[in-house]
């Protein structure tokens, strides 16, 4: 059953930045289409600009899409707003990549992971509230003993603790995570992994799960979503992907990992690993950094075909 | 040789002075990568700074050691010394290739301000000197680049800009703090090829200071990880991670995804690091340390263990 679904979602940014003498619109997604299932992790991989984190931030209606529509369990939500949209939230929460900026400083621990329920449960009394909260930073792996301290008294591991708390109060199906644990040390960062792993088997959560780390994402995902210059260029199952990839590009940024052994090291490059920069205008955006690139390539539509890749000259 | 002698330095929190690097030494020889690895917060950063003596005005002290500089104290050279040295022996690249750059002035007047900085050129000699420093990193129409701000650059194009600058008077040691942290992972692989090219060509001394061992496992001849403010094992890259010995440094590699079948559950190092001020008498990762005895409550000294040229502070090492 799906429980996020979006089709043809687009959005363009307006030019713009005080350093920036003049530019045109950047399309920073164009034409993206998924579905998340009940209880699967998704992951989008990409490098900055990609537009991963624009597409989830359209499918949580926090950024309005220029194009394409939203379905949030079988509920199109895309013309929803203000009230309606506030209540339908419920459904689909957020958890980002720096809890100490999403945390407002002044507020106790207690108050701002216990927000959501004044939409939510307007109905619960300030001690039902604090149980509540109790509740779910247990769930998290933390004791109620910090709830009534402040954001500034806890450890970035601690803070991300509180900052899936703050998501999870208000028992959604979904949580986009955005770069959960990009910031984090590797040790806090496996306690991070392992606490969603654990929540998502307890509640049968699902999970749009954006990352650049393909470690994390080979750990953590069901499925992988890959975009470059705002458009999926591959997607399939996490295993499958990581042993035979078909894009050029996915096959540059495995080829980018870095060894995890020092007699690992190679002298030569990988033949992926992709030496030009920037995107072209025409047809596929990734010509200019793409080995496999030929003349077809400059009419080719750039979208994914049954096999789950958006390319004329795939990786054999 | 750059040398780094019982150094403890403290840093001011809260209007208490407290050490947040303790008794610290490591070498660093010309033609070598030595890996200074650590999570936030153990004082690697505040140690790279020391070398060229950057944090002072931010309040960090030296309360014990010395550095030095083919054998020659840091600490007992004036201002002008100083500023020869920085950029000039010893240079440093940060983590933000972002900020890093100064955003109202182009790439070429940046440049050539540090090479005219260091070295007797002229305008024309000093701009000739720049544009083969800029093709020496990689970059193409470098004429065109001289005039360019640095708005106009990707991340990578000015962490590259960055290390042209950071050979700008042809140092001998390179200090390169988190140098590919804030890029893309496409990009990261090129910035070390890059960096370890350099640092071949030109017999470089390379300190690395990184919480990745992914980037220690590409490019260090030896390691150093530190814990809580201390040096807790160090050694050659290969001992390092066929018998690394602490149970910290264990820990930590242990815990990498990339260790891991896809989906298993991964091994956390329970607790936290204690903040500087809060340090133990004894070793410092007692708390968190599945071996931990009571012996561990004392000092333990930094080659408490030792194999050949492997050293570690713990009294309980357990070799796989």
């Amino acid at each position: 059953m799906s429980v996020l679904s979006v089709e043809g979602l687009g959005k363009t940014f307006a030019a713009g930045g005080m350093f920036r003498a003049s530019g045109k619109a950047k399309r920073a997604v164009d034409d993206v289409s998924f579905r998340l299932d009940s209880g699967e992790t998704l992951a989008i991989v990409g490098e900055s600009g990609s537009g991963k984190s624009t597409t989830a931030r359209l499918a949580m209606r926090l950024l309005q899409p220029d194009a394409g529509t939203i379905c949030w369990g079988d509920e199109e939500v895309g013309a929803l707003s203000g009230r309606a949209l506030r209540q339908r939230r419920r459904h689909i929460q957020m958890v980002f990549q720096d809890p100490f900026a999403s945390l407002n400083p002044r507020m106790k621990i207690w108050q701002s992971v216990a927000e959501g329920l004044r939409v939510h449960r307007p109905g619960l009394t300030r001690r039902q509230r604090r149980d509540k909260v109790a509740e779910t930073l247990q769930l998290c792996g933390m004791d109620d003993s910090g709830m009534d301290r402040y954001p500034h008294q806890f450890s970035g591991g601690q803070r991300q603790r509180i900052g899936i708390a703050r998501a999870l109060i208000v028992e959604p199906e979904v949580l986009v995570l955005d770069e959960p644990v990009s910031a984090l040390d590797v040790s806090v960062q496996a306690q991070i992994l392992n606490l969603l792993q654990d929540i998502q088997r307890q509640r049968g959560l699902s999970y749009l799960f954006i990352s650049h780390d393909l470690s994390v994402i080979r750990h953590i995902a069901d499925r992988v979503l890959v975009m470059f210059a705002g458009r999926i260029v591959e997607q399939g199952r996490a295993a499958e992907l990581f042993e035979h990839a078909r894009h050029p590009y996915t096959r540059a940024l495995l080829a980018a990992r870095p060894v995890t052994h020092p007699n690992e090291r190679s002298a030569e490059a990988s033949e992926y690993d992709s030496n030009g920069e920037g995107e072209a205008e025409q047809g596929c955006a990734y010509q200019p950094r793409c080995p496999n690139a030929a003349a077809d390539c400059a009419a080719f539509d750039g979208q994914p075909g049954d096999n789950g890749y958006a390319c004329l000259h795939p990786v054999e | 040789m750059l040398e780094i002698q019982h150094l403890s330095l403290s840093v001011s929190i809260e209007g208490r002075r407290v050490e947040a690097v303790s008794d610290l030494s490591l070498q660093l020889q010309p033609g070598r990568v030595l890996g200074l690895v650590g999570e936030s917060g153990c004082g690697k950063s505040l140690t790279a700074q020391a070398i060229l003596r950057l944090g002072e005005h931010q309040g960090v002290r030296k309360t014990g050691g010395d550095i030095l500089l083919d054998g020659a104290s840091l600490f007992d050279i004036d201002q002008a010394a100083l500023r020869k040295i920085r950029g000039g022996r010893i240079a440093m690249v940060f983590q933000e290739p972002m900020t890093a750059l100064n955003p109202v002035f182009s790439i070429g007047s940046q440049i050539i301000e540090v090479i005219r900085l260091h070295l007797d050129l002229d305008k024309k000699q000093a701009e000739q000197r720049a544009m083969d420093l800029l093709k020496d990193v990689g970059m193409q129409g470098v004429a065109q680049l001289l005039k360019q701000y640095p708005d106009a650059l990707s991340g990578g194009m000015r962490q590259r800009v960055l290390i042209a600058m950071a050979m700008a008077a042809d140092p001998d040691y390179i200090i390169a703090d988190e140098p590919t942290t804030a890029l893309d992972v496409s990009v990261q692989k090129r910035i070390i090829a890059l960096l370890l090219n350099l640092q071949k060509q030109r017999n470089l001394g390379l300190l690395l200071v990184t919480h990745d061992f992914g980037l220690v496992a590409e490019l260090c001849d030896d390691v150093a990880v530190m814990y809580a403010g201390q040096i807790v094992e160090s050694g050659p890259v290969m001992e390092i991670f066929d018998h690394p010995a602490h149970p910290y440094t264990r820990a930590l590699m242990a815990c990498r995804p990339e260790v891991f079948e896809a989906g298993q559950a991964l091994q956390v190092i329970e607790g936290q690091v204690p903040p500087p001020g809060r340090w133990p008498e004894g070793c410092h990762f007692a708390a968190r340390c599945p071996l931990r005895q009571h012996d561990c409550e004392q000092p333990v000294a930094a080659s408490a263990w030792r194999q050949g040229e492997h050293h570690a502070r713990c009294l309980h090492v357990m070799q796989s």
